[in-house]
């Protein structure tokens, strides 16, 4: 059996080495990886960093909330959620989710999931920062629908 | 008594991270109509028309929620993360 690893940091990740921590768990037979990237297509030119601010004392309790959540609704074996926070550049990696199960509907599904329900509820904000000015990312209608199909 | 702390651009516009508020609001309702009644950013913000999440010792609230004593009341934009 694998541990879940709930985790808010500011130092990247190993995607390898997060799924190295399921090998040898013949229990699990579909893993689906999600990661997000800071992406440079926003109107606001030149992003020089993404900053990412959260509510500490909220955070985790909301992720595992989340997970709970997920793993109560599919049979999982297990959940990878990481979520960095701080000065991000282009490119770099912000959030991974892992989802392991004996079967891939059930890996597929709670990882799109614990995405949705992660942009519109945990307590994380976004702010682009470029060369003349750091504007707040403001939320986007899309996620909270996304999210709605679920309920 | 409670507390109120303020996120991301909220807490940029109204220049505050955290206060401590002499009077215990009954509701979530209550405590914005409070803050509001300061006026200027407060009113924008805040009676303005514009969207804010609120959260009750650290869990997602409605406007209706009760507030209790000694609580920690946080008040910020709809989050952005992911």
């Amino acid at each position: 059996m694998v541990a879940d690893v709930i985790v808010v940091q500011e130092q990247d990740f190993d995607v390898a080495a997060e799924y190295a921590r399921f090998a040898g768990d013949a229990t699990i037979g579909a893993v689906v990886m999600f990661v997000g990237r800071v992406r440079d297509l926003n109107p606001q030119p030149e992003l020089i960093a993404l900053e990412l601010e959260h509510y500490p004392k909220m955070t985790e309790r909301a992720l595992q909330q989340i997970v709970a959540d997920a793993k109560a609704r599919w049979p999982l074996d297990a959940v990878t959620l990481i979520h960095r926070v701080g000065p991000l550049r282009p490119a770099e990696q912000i959030v991974l989710v892992l989802t392991a199960s004996a079967h891939r509907d059930a890996a597929y599904a709670a990882n799109a999931y614990i995405m949705d329900y992660l942009k519109t509820e945990a307590p994380f904000w976004k702010k682009e920062v470029t060369a003349n000015a750091s504007i707040w990312v403001d939320a986007r209608e899309s996620d909270q629908t996304a999210r709605q199909r679920w309920e | 008594m409670i507390s109120v702390v303020y996120f991301a651009r909220l807490k940029e516009v109204l220049g505050l991270a955290e206060e401590q508020l002499p009077q215990s609001p009954a509701t979530v309702a209550d405590l914005i109509d409070l803050l509001a009644a300061r006026g200027g950013v407060w009113a924008e913000e805040l009676a303005g028309g514009k969207v804010f999440r609120v959260a009750i010792n650290q869990e997602m609230a409605r406007l209706s929620d009760a507030i209790p004593e000694g609580a920690e009341v946080a008040i910020f934009p709809p989050v952005t993360g992911g």
